[in-house]
Order: structure tokens, then sequence, then C-alpha cells
């Protein structure tokens, strides 16, 4: 049991490598459809056990064995390229600079996160992502400094994997896929949905404009990895069987993150305005 | 007179099916406080324990005793062996109860140096089926605070901790499908759980 498996959702490694994925699109268009060639499905278990059947049906795994491959070659690569280099970007860069670096990307992800938070018709989340923008951009110097939290206006994660989930669209069988992780169908679509929001994605042309986005892209990568340094190298010491707790720990994460969305409907009514009674305006997480 | 007479028994009527009601509220309510005071009074000591001077070896003996008085571990182990749990022979689920503490203190110690300055906030309590579910708030320097869950059981007779969910992940769940995994891939063979757990405990401490 570790008291702390809050970090160790391992969406994080999804997000580390996503930006590798819009430059070797052919490389892993290819490589899917070496797993769709090789595709082994897992065998599920005997009819007449319906207890092993139950947890089958729970895991929602049946590619587990082509999964599997992939954690292998990401876990590999991740060995030798990406935890290294989160390591060194720990050893050589300050605490404050990284926190900078990590706010700076998270304001310059805003624009994607308010057009999710309007799509999923969270009009709090939607204030608060734009009042974030608006202070932390002016106020916190081009979004090094986050002022915005201190001022009211909490941070959330959201992405168009979890608009979808809003709508009711069901998440589909476990994938782990190349360089991106652990996901799913959903959250698969909502990552390439997320990149076409982005408008960073459209604007600009010219290497300065291309070499900011290798930028922000490695520098994305390196701060994410970095942040969970600890917890992966963890669950990789720990677990018996470290694919199935990620597996378990991303599905967890993500249903959790669902729930607070779905859960979250404070209302919108302005401070000089009569309040409703707190049972109507439930709290968000 | 008799005018009196039927209001007065026309309020009880009214008012006697209002009173299982609020008893039941009341008690609901004093369940959550005890609950929410149970979890207060373990963390607190965890964190005074991990805070005290003393080598990581003293602080282990320390959290021994206050873990086993507030976490219900050989319920928590029972679940995370799930559907096993009944295949295994008593000898087996013996040896696998057993090294189950030794392992859920041993991942709660190897914790010591990272909370050290942490600081529990309880909160709100609430029941959820026949639990309470104490939610609490963990705040370390440098870090974003984390929202913990604390399942309670039996918050009335005997308060015991059966599981915790960090940020929407639940420790139990996690360590079950863990387990499961490897099972499966191992045909079902307790022993060989057993055997792999051993391993880890007799792996070097970081």
């Amino acid at each position: 049991m570790h008291p702390d498996l809050r970090f160790q959702n391992a969406l994080t490694v999804a997000t580390v490598a996503s930006a590798t994925l819009a430059l070797s699109w052919r490389l892993c268009i290819f490589i899917g459809l070496l797993a769709v060639l090789m595709s082994g499905c897992a065998t599920p278990p005997p009819a007449d056990d319906p207890e092993a059947v139950a947890d089958f049906k729970q895991t929602n795994d049946p590619l587990e064995p082509t999964n599997r491959v992939f954690y292998a070659i990401n876990n590999g690569l991740d060995t030798v390229i990406l935890r290294p280099a989160a390591k060194a970007y720990r050893f050589v860069v300050p605490t404050p600079v990284r926190t900078g670096v990590h706010n700076v990307l998270g304001n310059l992800g805003s624009p994607v996160q308010l057009s999710n938070d309007v799509l999923q018709g969270k009009p709090r989340r939607a204030g608060d992502t734009t009042m974030r923008f608006l202070i932390n951009t002016t106020a916190g110097v081009l979004g090094v400094f986050d002022v915005a939290t201190g001022w009211g206006y909490p941070n959330h994660d959201t992405d168009f994997g979890l608009t979808l989930a809003n709508w009711g669209v069901p998440d589909g069988p476990f994938l782990f896929l190349p360089v991106l992780g652990p996901s799913n169908p959903r959250d698969a679509v909502g990552f390439g949905t997320d990149i076409a929001l982005d408008p960073f994605t459209w604007v600009g042309k010219g290497t300065a404009v291309t070499a900011m986005k290798w930028t922000r892209f490695a520098l994305n990568t390196l701060d994410t990895r970095e942040r969970y340094l600890d917890p992966i190298d963890q669950i990789k010491k720990t677990a018996l069987d470290p694919y199935a707790t990620f597996r378990s720990l991303y599905h967890q994460h993500r249903e959790g993150e669902i729930e607070a969305l779905r859960k979250d409907n404070r209302a919108t009514v302005p401070v000089w305005f009569p309040q409703p009674p707190a049972s109507l305006a439930p709290q968000a997480r | 007179m008799i005018n009196r007479r039927a209001f007065l028994v026309l309020s009880t009527a009214l008012l006697l099916p209002l009173l299982p009601g609020l008893s039941g509220r009341a008690l609901a309510q004093a369940a959550g406080d005890r609950a929410a005071a149970f979890v207060k009074t373990h963390a607190d000591s965890i964190v005074s324990a991990m805070k005290g001077a003393g080598t990581p070896e003293e602080k282990r003996r320390i959290l021994g005793p206050i873990i086993d008085a507030s976490i219900d571990v050989d319920g928590v182990a029972r679940f995370c062996l799930g559907r096993f749990w009944r295949s295994a022979s008593p000898d087996q689920q013996k040896r696998y109860v057993a090294l189950f503490h030794q392992v859920l203190i041993g991942s709660i110690t190897s914790k010591l140096g990272e909370y050290q300055d942490v600081r529990v906030t309880v909160g709100r309590s609430q029941p959820r089926d026949d639990t309470q579910v104490v939610t609490t708030t963990l705040e370390r320097p440098n870090n974003p605070p984390t929202t913990v869950d604390w399942i309670v059981t039996d918050a009335a007779t005997n308060p015991k901790v059966i599981d915790v969910i960090a940020e929407g992940t639940s420790l139990r769940l996690t360590q079950r499908s863990d387990y499961a995994a490897y099972l499966t891939h191992n045909n079902s063979d307790v022993d060989a759980l057993i055997k792999a757990m051993s391993q880890q405990l007799a792996q070097p401490k970081s």
C-alpha cells in the first residue's frame, strides 16, 4: 500500500510523450499496423468460473498481450532516455526555476483548457481558467508566477477525453499506446482533439516558431516526467506487476477526474446577488 | 379541553414519524464525528511518530502498533487477495496475512522522509454504505495539497480504517489488481505470490 499513490497516475507518462507523437506519426502508424497484425488477444477465463470472468470484465483489457508488448517498449525507452533526462533536469535546474517553467507551460495550455471547460458546460471552471490566464499572464509576468491560485482561482486539469466522458461517451477497452502510454479509445481521441483545439498548433510559420513549439514540447515532457520520478520509481520497485498497477491507477484516476468534473456544479451567482443555499451549490472537490 | 387533546394527539401523530428520522440523522452525525475524531487522533500520532527523533528502525517499531490499532490489516489483506482468498489453504492464508502486515508497515515507513513535514487537516465526514468517509487534506512544503479520503468501518464500536483513497485512487483496489494480475500469470498459485512478496520485502531499502 503506497500512501502516496496520487502521484502515480500513469497518465503522466502519457502526457510526457505526447508531443513525440506529433513528430513521429508515421512511425506510430507503422507500429500501430504492426500491433494489429500481431494483435494477441487475452484469453478469457473459462465460463464456469464466474468470479474469474467478472475479474476479466472489470479489468477491461482484452488486448492485454499486445498492450504488454508496448508497455515493455515504452518502459525501455523511458529507462534509457526519458528518466535520465528528467533526473538531469532535476539535478541541473533549481526548484524555483522548474516551478516557473511549470507555471508558464500551464498558462500556455489555458486555451485548450478553456475550450474544454466550455464544451463541458462548466461555467465556473471556464471562469477560473479565464481569470487564471488573465491574472497570471499580467500580474504573474507571462505566467511565470501562479498568482491566481492565491487570489481564489484554483487550477484544474481537464482534456477532451474528460469532455467526451462528460457527454456520456464510454471509455472502451484499456490501451497501452506506443510512446503515449496508458489510454483507451476515448482518451486517445481526446488527445488528438486537444492538439487540434490548441491555437498554437495552427498559428505561425518559420524557424523561430517551430523552434519555440519544439522547446515547449521538450520542456513539457521533461517537466511532467520530473514530477513523477519518485512515484513511478516507487511503483516499479514495489509492485509485483507494474503493468497491472499502472493500468489500475490510470483507470481509477480517470474515473476520479470524471466524478469530480460531474460534481462540480458550483453556481455562477455574482457575489452582490443573494446566494443560493449551500445545499443547492455543491462545492467542487 | 377536547380541542386541546385533539391538538396534542394530532401533533404527536404528525411529529412521531419525524422522530426516527431525527434520531437517525443525529446518530449518523455522531458516527461521522466519531470517525473524523478517530482519523484525527491516529493521523496525529502517526505524524508525530514520523517527525520524532530516532532512527528509521525505532520509528518502525513505534509505528507498528499504531498501524495495527488504526487499520484493519487482516481485513485489507483478505480484500487484496480477492477471490484467491478462498482457494488458499489456511496455512497459506496465515503466511500471506503475516507478510501483508510487513509489506504495509514497510511501505508506510519507506515514506518517512517524504512525509517529515506533512500537515494533516481533517475535513468533513459522510456516510457511504456501511462506512464513513473522512476527507482530509495533506499539505507538504513544495507540493500541491493532496485530498485523501479515509474509509472508516464500524465507526460506532470499533473503528478501523479499511481503505485510503488518495486523489481518487484507492490503495486497496490498486493493491488487489496488482496481486490479481500476478496470480493470473502464475497459475493462481498463492505460494508464488507469497514468495514474490517476501522477495520484495528482502530488497534493500533505499
